[in-house]
């Protein structure tokens, strides 16, 4: 059987097990919806109206309505699906990825033209390298 | 007969095509991946398959969470670009290649990979930033493409050996059809990127570039690299990683290496691009 404690020994990522599929099952199926103008129009008339016609939590509806993206992952969100969110916003993909590093925009931009984040001190929790 | 004589890798980062759809590929940003083309765009005029073998993953596009195909083929005349929540991109609708793609579900089915078989499906970036990538701006694209899509969203992925298989398998259903048919495979996705979490912006020069020699070079030797690996050194979206060996398992044995393209950054990705030929 697989052991899926390894995946979180991984430092600052989530990886879409079936149990957050599972709790983030209509926050994600929210986001699809984005994919039909229509829908983001009357999403982005009135984001609280048109949440609450999901069976989301309000942890999840905060965390879309804060647009805080690392909320939407602990609540069971994945990031292509979010990915929808933030698109019909008119955000990139470094805007939103930046946006959950605590980085500015700007430092975030900096890093990833000076070669990225290092993968040194990220690769295991418990082992600290 | 049909014939699989070329294999190309590339990521299939979004923005690469939004800035192709906005015009800024000359910007100071975004000229180097667009001239990192350039040698495959003049290679392929000269070299122009029939039909491109097109491994990618969708990004919550066609399947939402309501329906996960581990591996699954596109079997369809016509592929359109998906609306991912800023419009479709507007690029030339994909035309399949269904004789080709029913052979290969047949082919693939018989010989116990089961893969589900797409008759109706919208394509996101994940298969039309290569094409653009490749082939440019275009009123129509100059081939015809059969999808495969994978599952590397919902966690687990299929295996990395899984793929390898599949991709040989992939290879014995084209010759096995009997039209004499130029085929190429790609595998797109990669390379090293994290695109969630406090980690974000992850790139590991070295897992990459390691990557590379062995998927030319050893590629039995990726066979049995796990998930964890790829997820703790390529980040947790460089998993797609797993995609490339399935167009490796396509090429045979020994390949020649033709063109190796490696850029950081493009947006949050490391850029990686291959163009290989089985050898002999």
């Amino acid at each position: 059987m697989a052991d899926l404690s390894e995946l979180d020994d991984i430092p600052g990522t989530t990886v879409f097990t079936a149990q957050r599929s599972r709790k983030g099952y209509w926050l994600n199926q929210f986001c699809m919806s984005l994919m039909k103008a229509d829908n983001r129009d009357r999403f982005h008339a009135d984001e609280r109206a048109y949440l609450d016609e999901w069976p989301l939590s309000e942890a999840q509806k905060q965390a879309v309505l804060t647009r805080d993206y690392n909320a939407a992952i602990a609540e069971g969100g994945n990031i292509y699906f979010l990915a929808k969110l933030f698109a019909s916003d008119g955000k990139s993909f470094q805007d939103a990825a930046g946006s959950m590093t605590g980085m500015t925009p700007e430092a975030y931009a900096q890093m990833m033209l000076d070669g990225g984040r290092s993968i040194e001190g990220w690769r295991s929790k418990k082992e600290g390298r | 007969m049909a014939r699989i004589t070329a294999g190309l890798t590339t990521s299939h980062i979004p923005a690469v095509g939004a800035a192709f759809d906005l015009g800024k590929t000359e910007t100071d940003y975004w000229r180097p991946v667009f001239e990192g083309y350039d040698w495959t765009k003049q290679w392929i005029r000269q070299n122009l398959p029939d039909v491109v073998v097109l491994v990618y993953n969708d990004h919550a596009s066609a399947f939402s969470l309501e329906l996960i195909p581990t591996f699954a083929i596109g079997c369809a005349d016509q592929f359109p670009p998906a609306d991912e929540g800023y419009g479709p991109r507007p690029v030339p609708v994909v035309e399949g290649h269904a004789d080709l793609a029913w052979h290969l579900a047949q082919e693939l089915i018989l010989d116990e990979f089961d893969i589900t078989i797409i008759n109706k499906m919208e394509v996101d970036h994940g298969l039309t930033v290569p094409m653009s990538l490749v082939f440019g701006k275009v009123d129509a694209w100059p081939v015809r493409v059969i999808p495969i899509p994978v599952n590397v969203v919902q966690y687990p992925p299929p295996t990395g050996n899984r793929c390898y298989l599949l991709g040989q398998a992939i290879r014995r259903a084209v010759e096995a059809f009997p039209e004499d048919l130029n085929v190429h495979v790609w595998g797109t996705g990669g390379m090293s990127h994290q695109l969630q979490g406090p980690r974000a912006g992850l790139i590991n020069r070295e897992f990459d570039m390691d990557f590379l020699d062995r998927l030319i070079h050893d590629p039995e030797s990726l066979r049995s690299m796990p998930h964890l690996r790829y997820l703790r050194e390529a980040g947790s979206e460089g998993i797609e990683l797993v995609m490339w060996l399935i167009m490796r398992g396509a090429m045979g044995g020994a390949v020649k290496e033709l063109r190796r393209f490696y850029h950081v950054p493009a947006s949050n990705t490391a850029l990686g691009h291959l163009v290989i030929e089985p050898a002999g």
